[in-house]
């Protein structure tokens, strides 16, 4: 397995610099000069390029919103609940099964995966909706008695008309006897989905946080696994590797997840997270409150997994260590035949990743396990910390984008011709189209999982399938 | 109460609990507490108006669809139409946040348009809202002349606006609703007296299968009818991999769009998705105006065919004829494996009527039709259809239920199939029945949208994917004495 590579030939701070230039030279002075912060070759160390700020007007952002970040990732996956998209009907039909967020259970009776919305008319929009939210937040608890709660998620016109939410859901609750829990996670706050991630984050803390206690007794080795949203089946295959490592994976959050084991999660010795962007709020929260320390950890390919599983031992007692050491010594041969199979086709092959959270820096060493190196990464929606975790894991002057344009990302890529592109599913077409291998790296492709053990085999097959398609050798007609 | 009494645990539910809840989900009475809902919507099958919208400015050359509103509306469109296309689909917004409620979405429009004007260099530009305009009453004829008063657009560019919102209707709706502002933008003050392009424009709809638009084109060959189809996303929406990335693949050519008012005639095929469009074309098209059911099945083929016909004073050709005829043929050798089946349907009105007519010819019954942002009309229309044939007997309409409601029918009042799109596919796997995803959005299989349902070429291809379904679930479900070499 490998070192990092921290050079790319070609590639200089001044030939990245040149590449960003040339590809503003098209916007209009403002744009340009908005658009300018946000470009920059790796340094590094720090944050290289500004972040978190509004999206420039008419550039073809592929930035989502609040309610996205609230229904999409936090809530959405919480299993035992149903995620009331309250407003019109588009916001909970467009994120309806969207996003791959494997769940446990049965459809309709202790499981959720559904579009539920209050589907605002004309009426609710002039008269308000909070009569209609009140009855059908009955008519939930009517039709479905094994939800555990209920949260209601605002779409953009119920913080514009005054509703409140927070009063009905209030006296829902009592009335009901489940937790309703109110998010003001109208789509028009903040500048991408990571507010929708911070107000969810905080009404987890208001509203269920302490609310429930384990009934078995507690033990040393309890932890919560956070910011894991089980796409594609991850959570399946960290949380067994967790427990192979002698931990008590109480809950998860949010991926399959189970809302009484989170309201339960203030308990744990140790959280344990994956996610940073999206849930380091909470880690924050739970370690003021009750002194829960908090750890991230990468289990993106066999060396980044490795170093996880040994940083994660270090808070334990021996009987961990033990383990750890034991797990560590069982998979590395069985991801170095994995390897062995994937690397020699996948050598020296290089990636270009612009996707959200966490993977702009935590694939990119899984790369490298493959023989690849990553010659370009941005966020959607990143702040300045996840910037400062990405410049030590990316190559010197390699570029970095924040809230790239579809317009940068084209001609970055159309300089770079990497082999691969790692983005989303407004990215995959285009690129497609100019002969580039794809991979989504938000929903690993309809495939997956792509974490610990078990994600890797299938996240190197899949790169090479990508890369290694017959496909790509029929583009170009012979007449 | 003691303090520890107060703690409240973990509790898991017992499996008994859960299985009996499973049952009871299934069951009559759960039925009628599921129907008497009045204000829970669950598993809609329709998206709101702004998808529409988009869906029609993609039909024209070189448009960028510009979503006047918050950003996230943007992505989740553009998504729904990479997902189910499996192709790119540029479009921007504005971007309006907080301050945009409390001043207005002006300055974001404006500065949105200088920028896409610039970057992406379209050729027009069609402007939609989602909600947060319509909510706060953004003037978008306003904001517009006000950007052409600022130089932000050249004075003549096109620049077509309509009102989405997204708290009525449907996407078909806003696809209406895009369309004929389009129309009237690009037509402004291109009637010419006495000139006749000597074409006919034609009017799919909010139709997502591209193979239809190809079918459509290709009846028309047939004919030698020239043509202009107007809002065609066929190549917009399957375009070809050659190592070039084009924004624009596609799309009726401006100037066409815009010589269409001086058309021959004018058909829609579509008269749910276009009503206020077609509307319009009869107060201000020239030539002779019609709308006509979209052609699903023999008899709505036939309705258009006698139609070019009559329009364009030519005879059906003898190749449409021989399709007619193999068409049948298909149909006939088919016909056991589909006669009395029961089906449950779900989706637009104009595809609707199109499933029902369709099936009533194969001798098979659209027992559950359920139209989940429907009218009176679309239900009138669809009980005149039920009524014209004896298999039509007994088959119910549901009007503005959603696919809760279609899973309570399906679990008490059991059908051999559903047609429908790929947000079926949870009912009809508790059914234990097969969904044909002949609707929109198909985001869990490859390549139908290429496979034309319009037509004689398309009762071809429902009929045998029907069938050979059937056939299959008889293959794999039989027991060994009964797996047969012929079928």
């Amino acid at each position: 397995m490998s070192e990092l590579k921290k050079k790319v030939e070609g590639i200089t701070k001044e030939s990245t610099q040149a590449m960003i230039d040339h590809a503003m030279e098209i916007y209009p002075d403002k744009a340009k000069k908005k658009r300018a912060p946000h470009l920059a070759p790796n340094e590094g160390e720090g944050a290289c390029v500004k972040s978190n700020r509004k999206t420039i007007p008419g550039i073809m952002s592929a930035r989502g919103c609040a309610y996205a970040g609230a229904k999409g990732v936090v809530w959405g996956p919480i299993r035992d609940m149903v995620h009331v998209s309250h407003g019109p009907v588009g916001c909970g039909w467009y994120s309806w099964g969207t996003r791959r967020n494997l769940m446990t259970g049965i459809n309709g009776v202790n499981q959720f995966a559904m579009q539920f919305t209050s589907d605002f008319q004309e009426k609710d929009i002039v008269y308000g909706g909070d009569k209609k939210l009140k009855t059908l937040l009955a008519e939930a608890h009517d039709l479905f008695p094994l939800a555990k709660g209920i949260s209601v998620l605002s779409e953009c016109p119920v913080g514009l008309i005054g509703d409140d939410i927070n009063s009905v859901a209030k006296v829902a609750s009592v009335e009901l006897d489940i937790p309703v829990i109110p998010c003001n996670c109208e789509g028009f706050r903040g500048v991408s989905q990571s507010l929708g991630h911070h107000i969810s984050n905080d009404t987890i803390r208001d509203h269920i946080i302490g609310t429930r206690e384990f009934a078995e007794p507690a033990s040393p080795y309890d932890i919560a696994l956070i910011g894991d949203y089980n796409i594609g089946g991850d959570v399946w295959s960290v949380k067994p590797l967790l427990e192979e490592i002698g931990l008590n994976v109480k809950a998860v959050w949010t991926g399959d997840g189970e809302l009484e084991k989170i309201a339960a999660t203030h308990t744990v010795k140790l959280n344990l997270i994956h996610c940073y962007r999206s849930m380091n709020y909470m880690c924050r929260v739970m370690e003021e409150k009750y002194g829960i320390p908090w750890l991230e950890f990468n289990f993106f390919g066999p060396t980044k997994i490795r170093e996880s599983l040994r940083k994660i031992a270090d808070h334990f007692d021996d009987v961990i260590k033990e383990k750890v050491e034991a797990a560590i010594a069982k998979y590395d041969p069985i991801m170095q035949a994995v390897i062995d199979e994937y690397r020699p086709r996948l050598e020296g092959k290089t990636v270009m990743l612009y996707v959200g959270g966490l993977r702009p820096r935590h694939t990119v060493n899984a790369y490298a396990d493959l023989g690849m190196t990553v010659v370009g990464s941005g966020y959607e929606f990143a702040h300045g910390d996840d910037y400062e975790r990405t410049s030590p894991e990316m190559p010197e002057a390699t570029v970095i984008y924040d809230d790239a344009s579809e317009h940068e990302l084209e001609e970055f890529v159309n300089e770079l011709r990497p082999d691969l592109v790692g983005s989303g599913i407004k990215e995959k077409y285009l690129f497609q189209k100019m002969g580039i291998p794809f991979r989504q790296m938000h929903s690993w492709d309809y495939s997956g999982p792509y974490h610990a053990y078990n994600g890797f085999p299938v996240f190197a097959r899949d790169v090479d399938m990508a890369i290694n398609s017959p496909t790509w050798k029929l583009v170009k007609a012979p007449f | 109460m003691s303090a520890e009494a107060s703690v409240k645990y973990v509790t898991e539910i017992p499996e008994a609990e859960v299985e009996r809840v499973a049952a009871w989900i299934n069951s009559e009475e759960y039925k009628e507490k599921n129907f008497a809902r009045t204000a829970l919507v669950i598993n809609p099958p329709h998206a709101c108006q702004p998808l529409g919208a988009e869906l029609a400015a993609h039909g024209f050359e070189g448009t960028l669809p510009f979503v006047h509103g918050s950003q996230g509306c943007a992505s989740y469109y553009r998504s729904t139409f990479n997902r189910h296309f499996r192709e790119p689909a540029p479009a921007v917004s504005d971007s309006m946040t907080e301050d945009g409620a409390v001043f207005g979405g002006q300055n974001n429009l404006h500065e949105a348009l200088e920028n896409a004007y610039v970057i992406y260099k379209p050729k027009m530009i069609a402007v939609f809202t989602s909600c947060m305009p319509e909510v706060i009453g953004d003037d978008l004829t306003a904001f517009i002349r006000n950007a052409r008063n600022k130089a932000i657009v050249p004075e003549d560019y096109p620049v077509p606006y309509a009102n989405t919102p997204s708290f009525n209707g449907s996407h078909i709706h806003g696809y209406d609703a895009m369309l004929v502002s389009i129309l009237q933008t690009l037509t402004d003050k291109k009637q010419v007296e006495g000139r006749c392009t000597g074409k006919l424009n034609l009017i799919a709809g909010f139709d997502c299968n591209t193979g239809n638009y190809r079918e459509y084109k290709r009846i028309l060959k047939e004919f030698g009818i020239p043509y202009t189809f107007l809002a065609d996303v066929s190549e917009t929406f399957d375009s070809p991999l050659d190592g070039t990335y084009r924004p624009y693949p596609g799309g009726t050519k401006l100037e066409d769009a815009a010589d269409s008012i001086n058309g021959k005639a004018t058909i829609t095929v579509a008269p749910y998705s276009t009503a206020k469009t077609f509307t319009w074309i009869k107060d201000n098209y020239s030539g002779v105006h019609a709308s006509l059911p979209t052609p699903f099945g023999i008899a709505k083929t036939d309705a258009l065919l006698l139609k070019l016909s009559e329009l364009f004073g030519k005879p059906v050709p003898a190749s449409l004829k021989a399709e007619r005829g193999n068409a049948v043929d298909a149909m006939t050798d088919a016909h056991q494996y589909m006669h009395g089946k029961k089906f449950a349907l779900y989706g637009d009105p104009d595809y609707l009527l199109g499933y029902v007519s369709f099936l009533l010819e194969m001798g098979a019954r659209p027992w559950h039709i359920l139209c989940s942002k429907g009218t009176k009309k679309v239900e009138k229309e669809l009980q005149a259809l039920l009524d014209s044939s004896p298999d039509g007997k007994g088959c119910k309409i549901y009007i503005n239920k959603d696919l809760w409601h279609m899973r309570s029918l399906l679990m008490t009042d059991p059908v051999d199939a559903m047609i429908g799109d790929t947000h079926g596919k949870f009912a009809a796997r508790d059914a234990g029945i097969p969904l044909f995803r002949f609707g929109f959005p198909v985001f869990d299989r490859v390549n139908l949208h290429r496979h034309p349902l319009i037509g004689y070429q398309g009762a071809i291809n429902m009929v045998s994917t029907i069938c050979n379904k059937f056939i299959e679930i008889r293959d794999e479900t039989c027991d060994d004495r009964h797996f047969e070499m012929m079928r």
